[in-house]
């Protein structure tokens, strides 16, 4: 902290690079509101279809553990039907929810409000991502109604199993799936592009990246990461697609099924492997970094206190970018690997657990003696970084070659990675709706339904997955349609899975409380104003609520510090915005950064 | 634009050296790269992840061509063209390499005709790159039905590994896409070059962004990008 005096920063303001940007002005209803350009509402259109068909995973999931505390009970549940459930469940969750709502949802909202542009650098691009990506969904819905309905073949879609025949939805749910993958990744790339360029080059004067609030660090990072791990997944798709609509032998090795010698010869299935993991691990961290970011702002906003280590958690945040794409094998250490290679991939991924729990660190010591406010964005906050921790922990265990081989392909497997990048993420998705909520419609959402929806999902999430460690310690295996009479499966696991599935459902119904807030709380939520947190990143700062089109009305902000100016000193308020010249502080002693 | 002319810093900030000064210009005010304009940052950052999807194509060809356990086809013969009863390896291959590389030369003309506010030359180097572009995939539509003809296949070959077919067809079809692409975008720079678009700074379609001789160095970006890829595949696929 230099002590200056508030006149030199106020001059050290550079003139601007770039001359302000004119908006395409929608002259109708329909490019106002449906074929928009307006990062905003592309943000809205993003995150309400990854909403809707995040609630498609989600009855998917309830078909899995139905299946899975009650076999031979429901006429509606074969072992196709329960396959066909586990594959939808999880590419839902992972690509079509996850990373399209953090990233094409939240990523199209905050970045131009929070780095002081007025939308995103090429809007027309940007709009054409959002109908490539519902045109994926489509075409991943309409292998729901395919011949044979959608793939069986697990979220990894390994071949060869993949597209031969006797796995659910091989001869046209798979070819869909991959088509929709395909079109998602097409889609993704031109709303990436636009994240990174509008980051790098679109930023307001005094919006220096080290000024940047962790939110846009996060997202920025995660669609870096993404614009390079999704190329390897849409070669995969490609010669897979290839492999099972030509013939072609990329994956596929000489196989005899039913005695008889299939078309196929001398492929690879372990190359598909690479390309999937080469992609699916950065994946992990596309869906953890936004949340980090997010949760960075939630703690330090609703704590009254700067981030500890603001430079620190940067670094982090690119040290785990760039360790994430060594690490993929780790996978497939059950594969068949050279042994050295197991090696280098154990200690790569826990050398991945040091900026980890150092963000981790970081965010308790914010908590520390902060003046902390239990609002709903904060619980969610709160209740990501215990979530994380335990996901993370159980990372150690997996991440090592002795102790991955016998608990793989258990329950154990699923424990881990639902803590870790299934409940922690989605913890912040809640979080950030209720955070940015008033931001986007001017209205509170109602505090007494996000506690109790809160608390039955945060609670609810650890009696689902907790015993799930216990089960795969068992040896419980994960994906089994039934486990029947087995010597070292007690039958006390049939009753915690019973447990598990009622719990189950009692939580994915309480999802329904949040859905029914976010509607109601548009017409009759408390009026928020424009600040409702007190919060100094430039996004609270719009002169209307919600910000209109071009965000700032005549003039850009200009930026005199970092998002973090909480109780600073001698300062009026609790709070300094980041755009409050030096001038107008009365000689308080803001941060110098 | 007022607050700019008057706010020039009076103290020259303090600039750290090392490594610290090279994170603290990378992070500097508004923009990192200080002479790149949107539309060029942003199709670099669109070429890095293109590298990563052909490097992806490239390396799993050599995975399958070292895991089949069938003999690889020769290339130098496969490859061959006959004349006057002489078999001459990859001449048309050859050919159709040197085209692409002479077009990245008139490519780089035409963006410097371009800076240099000459419509009229801009027009015809660009409309000249596309032609070659079209050559090149004329030869390969040759090159392909050639190879069709002889009874190759994405899923087998007369002479070995059904790999060879797979690969061949998916890796030249995916650069040919590449250099399709590239050719109908080059024609319509040519037309908006040649109506003025770029010197009276209009408007592209549905959108607020202006046109500029900028957008011909971008389009130029791709063009050398997707001839530098061909390199590659010649050099992988057809020389190994």
């Amino acid at each position: 902290m230099v002590d200056v005096t508030a006149r030199t920063i106020e001059t050290a303001v550079p003139p601007a690079e770039v001359p302000d940007v004119e908006l395409y002005h929608p002259k109708s209803w329909l490019t106002t509101w449906v074929f928009s350009q307006d990062a905003k509402i592309i943000a809205i259109q993003y995150s309400m279809t990854a909403l809707t068909i995040g609630l498609v995973a989600l009855v998917a999931s309830w078909l899995i553990r139905l299946q899975l505390a009650f076999p031979n009970t429901f006429s509606f549940m074969d072992a196709a039907t329960y396959y066909q459930a586990v594959t939808v469940h999880g590419m839902i969750m992972v690509i079509y929810l996850l990373t399209a709502v953090f990233l094409g949802g939240f990523g199209n909202y905050l970045i131009p409000l929070m780095i002081g542009a007025r939308d995103m650098v090429f809007p027309y691009v940007n709009m054409l991502s959002y109908w490539i990506y519902l045109a994926a969904v489509l075409v991943l819905v309409a292998s729901f109604f395919a011949p044979g309905g959608p793939t069986g073949a697990g979220w990894t879609l390994y071949p060869p199993q993949a597209i031969l025949e006797g796995t659910p939805g091989y001869s046209a749910g798979i070819i869909l799936m991959l088509a929709s993958l395909i079109l998602f990744i097409i889609g993704f790339t031109m709303g990436g592009l636009n994240y990174v360029v509008t980051v790098l080059q679109g930023r307001t004067r005094g919006m220096t990246l080290m000024r940047m609030p962790l939110t846009v660090w996060g997202i920025f990072t995660a669609t870096v990461i993404a614009l390079l791990a999704f190329p390897a997944l849409f070669v995969g798709a490609v010669m897979m697609l290839l492999d099972r609509a030509l013939g072609t032998s990329f994956f596929m090795p000489a196989i005899i099924q039913a005695g008889e010698h299939l078309k196929y010869n001398g492929g690879s299935p372990i190359l598909f492997q690479h390309l999937f993991w080469f992609f699916g691990h950065p994946e992990v961290y596309i869906v953890a970094l936004p949340a980090f970011g997010m949760v960075s702002d939630l703690i330090s906003t609703h704590a009254r206190k700067n981030i500890f280590g603001y430079r620190m958690m940067v670094w982090a945040i690119i040290s785990i970018a760039v360790l994430s794409f060594v690490v993929w094998a780790h996978h497939m250490y059950v594969s068949g690997m050279y042994p050295a290679f197991g090696f280098f991939f154990a200690t790569t991924t826990l050398i991945i657990a040091v900026p980890t729990a150092l963000k981790v660190y970081n965010w308790v010591l914010t908590l520390w003696r902060g003046d902390i406010h239990l609002t709903v964005p904060m619980l969610f906050a709160i209740a990501f970084i215990v979530t994380f921790v335990n996901g993370g922990l159980t990372g150690l265990f997996l991440g090592n070659v002795v102790v991955d081989v016998p608990l793989s392909d258990t329950m154990f497997v699923v424990a881990h990675f639902h803590m870790v990048m299934g409940v922690a993420p989605i913890l912040v998705v809640f979080g950030a709706i209720y955070h940015w909520y008033p931001k986007i419609t001017g209205r509170m959402l109602n505090e007494v339904m996000g506690q109790v929806h809160f608390w039955i999902t945060f609670l609810g999430a650890y009696a689902i997955f907790f015993p799930m460690h216990y089960l795969g310690l068992l040896g419980v295996p994960r994906r089994y349609f039934e486990i029947g009479q087995t010597s070292f499966v007690p039958p006390s696991a049939e009753t915690l899975n019973i447990f598990i599935t009622v719990v189950a459902l009692v939580v994915g119904i309480a999802q329904l409380v949040f859905v029914f807030n976010l509607f109601w709380s548009l017409k009759k939520g408390r009026e928020s104003g424009p600040n409702p947190w007190r919060a100094t990143s430039l996004e609270w700062q719009t002169p209307e609520t919600p910000p209109g089109h071009g965000n700032w009305g005549k003039e850009l902000p200009v930026v005199y510090r970092w998002a973090y100016d909480y109780s600073v000193p001698g300062a009026e308020q609790d709070f300094i915005p980041q755009n409050e010249p030096p001038s107008a502080l009365n000689g308080a002693r803001a941060a110098g950064h | 634009m007022t607050v700019a002319e008057t706010s020039h810093p009076t103290v020259p900030l303090a600039r750290p050296s090392g490594l610290r000064g090279a994170a603290a210009d990378w992070a500097s005010d508004q923009r990192a790269f200080k002479t790149a304009s949107w539309g060029k940052a942003m199709m670099w950052i669109f070429l890095l992840s293109d590298t990563f999807i052909f490097s992806c194509f490239l390396l799993s060809y050599m995975t399958v061509r070292m895991s089949t356990t069938v003999p690889w086809p020769n290339p130098s013969e496969v490859f061959a063209l006959n004349f006057g009863g002489t078999d001459v390896p990859l001449i048309l291959i050859a050919i159709m390499t040197f085209v692409l590389i002479s077009s990245s030369g008139t490519m780089a003309m035409a963006v410097n005709y371009g800076y240099r506010r000459d419509r009229k030359m801009t027009t015809i180097l660009i409309v000249l790159t596309a032609f070659f572009g079209a050559t090149f995939v004329g030869m390969q539509a040759f090159e392909w039905t050639k190879l069709i003809m002889e009874g190759v296949r994405p899923w087998g070959n007369p002479w070995g590994a059904p790999q060879f077919g797979s690969t061949f067809f998916m890796i030249t079809g995916f650069h040919g896409t590449h250099v399709t692409i590239g050719v109908l975008f080059l024609l319509n720079i040519a037309r908006k070059v040649w109506r003025g678009d770029f010197d009276e700074e209009r408007h592209g379609f549905f959108t607020a962004r202006r046109g500029s001789y900028d957008n011909v160095e971008v389009m130029g970006l791709y063009w050398h990008f997707v001839d530098l890829v061909w390199v590659f595949i010649f050099a992988f696929f057809y020389l190994w």
